[in-house]
């Protein structure tokens, strides 16, 4: 796994591990914390594609439904299968055994670096 | 150019905020004020409630004190139900209503002495209750006074709570705290709706067989300065048993599997008590007129909405303001909804039109059609209760 610092991140909260042209994706700590226990996840399907900036999947707590964003633009080659039996891994590890999706990317659009996300967040 | 006066006020704090923080709690603005949304995990603080004992703080409840010779009457006037008929040391579960036969609040309502009440408030409606009282009073040898400053209020609710609130030491049943034992014994005999009026550390404490998540349990008014003592001293006494803090999001989810209303969500003013399931408070023979009355005894049910409970497969639940349909019309509203944490399946209050309940419905979840039976409420009974 990627440090937290070499990540990439977006304002909705998704962090991006770019590998080649294969980015990991899932949600940030702080995201995961603020929506409370995960109870659901739903993902894309594999071989689906998906587009920068659109709404690809959802998480739900007891209280509230977060939204998930695709950070990149390309085709999904793999879903964390172990989220959707055991959606309370995206609290205990989010940037670990919580991660949710594989893209092979098409496209990457500007994303922020670690500082400013952690600034978004008021973390800095 | 200052805008103080369309500021929003500062949110208050609970007399329990540096403790709740020292707790590891998150905060959330909830009706004016500052209040723990949960501390860890609101999924392990509803198992903890369910199977041990949670705590509770309540400092934004509304605690509003009606005496007097006529206190009684002034409430049979202000409220459903006959408060002149109810013993000292009872509590009961009744409504606020508005001419139109709307629920103003859901209330509940101890009686603490002859000439003499305490009546409990949701937060949001502390001021509008106080100032109903107050006015539905008027004519009345009776006085109401809003002392929720000066009211605090902890709850203890779970299967283990009598074994943990025993454990506590500084009660006593009397001034003389050489009762202790004797204030075990009193409570242990407390039954549902009843209270004590004790003492704790030299200072009286109200202790009541009431609660808001469907287990036993036990809500505790006392002065604000005595509850960081009284809170650390339940934390010690249950910590061998699982007690843990419980903030406002597992109270939510406690309340609906024990298909306990929410003001705001099950109960407004548009909603007369027929319709809530709460047709049993309004009692056809009471001597009082009161606020309310021909509205709600005039009110012809046949047509409107009324609420129900729904239960689906797998894990996505319905949400406040969902709609719900059979086919494609639309039949009803989810007030609220949540993935039970108890039953493992979503559960959702809805109001649905009478005519619909028979018909196979959905929950509109975002576009997306989950089936939703109707099912009895409350979902959830603690497991020593009968059917």
């Amino acid at each position: 796994m990627t440090g937290e610092q070499q990540l990439k991140y977006t304002a909705e909260h998704e962090w991006v591990d770019a590998d080649g042209d294969t980015a990991t994706v899932g949600i940030t700590a702080y995201a995961a914390a603020r929506l409370g226990d995960i109870v659901y996840v739903e993902l894309p399907g594999v071989g689906d594609e998906v587009t920068a900036g659109s709404v690809v999947g959802e998480l739900e707590s007891t209280k509230s439904v977060g939204e998930l964003y695709a950070p990149v633009t390309g085709v999904v080659t793999e879903v964390n299968e172990e989220v959707a039996s055991s959606p309370e891994v995206v609290n205990s590890d989010p940037f670990g055994a919580g991660w949710l999706l594989r893209v092979r990317v098409t496209e990457t659009p500007e994303l922020l670096d670690h500082a400013a996300y952690q600034q978004l967040t008021g973390e800095a | 150019m200052t805008d103080r006066e369309n500021r929003e006020p500062e949110p208050r704090r609970s007399p329990l905020h540096e403790v709740h923080t020292s707790e590891g709690a998150t905060f959330t603005d909830f009706a004016g004020w500052t209040m723990p949304l949960k501390y860890r995990s609101e999924l392990a603080e509803h198992a903890a409630v369910r199977t041990a004992a949670g705590l509770f703080d309540l400092s934004h409840m509304g605690e509003i004190v009606v005496l007097g010779p006529e206190a009684g009457a002034a409430l049979d006037a202000a409220l459903l139900g006959e408060l002149s008929a109810m013993e000292v040391g009872r509590a009961k579960y009744t409504l606020m209503l508005n001419a139109e036969g709307g629920v103003v609040d859901d209330l509940v309502v101890y009686r603490t002495g002859p000439d003499r009440y305490l009546v409990v408030a949701n937060a949001a409606n502390r001021e509008t209750v106080a100032a109903e009282l107050r006015s539905r009073a008027l004519g009345f040898a009776a006085e109401v006074q809003d002392e929720s400053d000066d009211i605090g209020l902890l709850a203890l609710q779970g299967p283990l709570s009598l074994d943990v609130l025993s454990e506590v030491g500084g009660f006593s049943a009397d001034q003389d705290e050489r009762t202790e034992q004797r204030f075990v014994e009193l409570l242990t005999g407390l039954k549902n709706y009843r209270f004590l009026a004790a003492w704790y550390r030299g200072h009286p404490v109200l202790v009541a067989r009431t609660g808001y998540t469907g287990e036993i349990g036990y809500e505790l008014f006392v002065a604000p300065a005595l509850l960081p003592q009284l809170w650390r001293a339940i934390r010690e006494a249950g910590a061998g048993s699982g007690v843990v803090p419980v903030g406002l999001a597992a109270r939510d989810t406690l309340r609906l599997e024990a298909g306990m209303p929410l003001y705001g969500n099950e109960l407004t003013a548009a909603t007369r008590p027929q319709q809530a399931g709460l047709g049993r408070l309004v009692l056809a023979d009471k001597a009082a007129a009161y606020v309310g009355r021909e509205a709600v005894e005039g009110f012809d049910g046949s047509g409107e909405r009324i609420l129900v409970g729904l239960a689906s497969e797998g894990r996505r639940a319905g949400r406040h303001g969902y709609p719900v349909r059979a086919g494609e019309e639309v039949v009803g509203e989810v007030t609220s909804g949540a993935l039970s944490p108890t039953l493992g399946h979503p559960i959702a209050m809805a109001y649905v039109h009478p005519d619909a309940v028979a018909r196979e419905l959905a929950i509109d979840v975002r576009g997306t059609a989950l089936p939703a039976r109707v099912v009895p409420l409350p979902f959830y009974k603690r497991p020593d209760r009968k059917a």
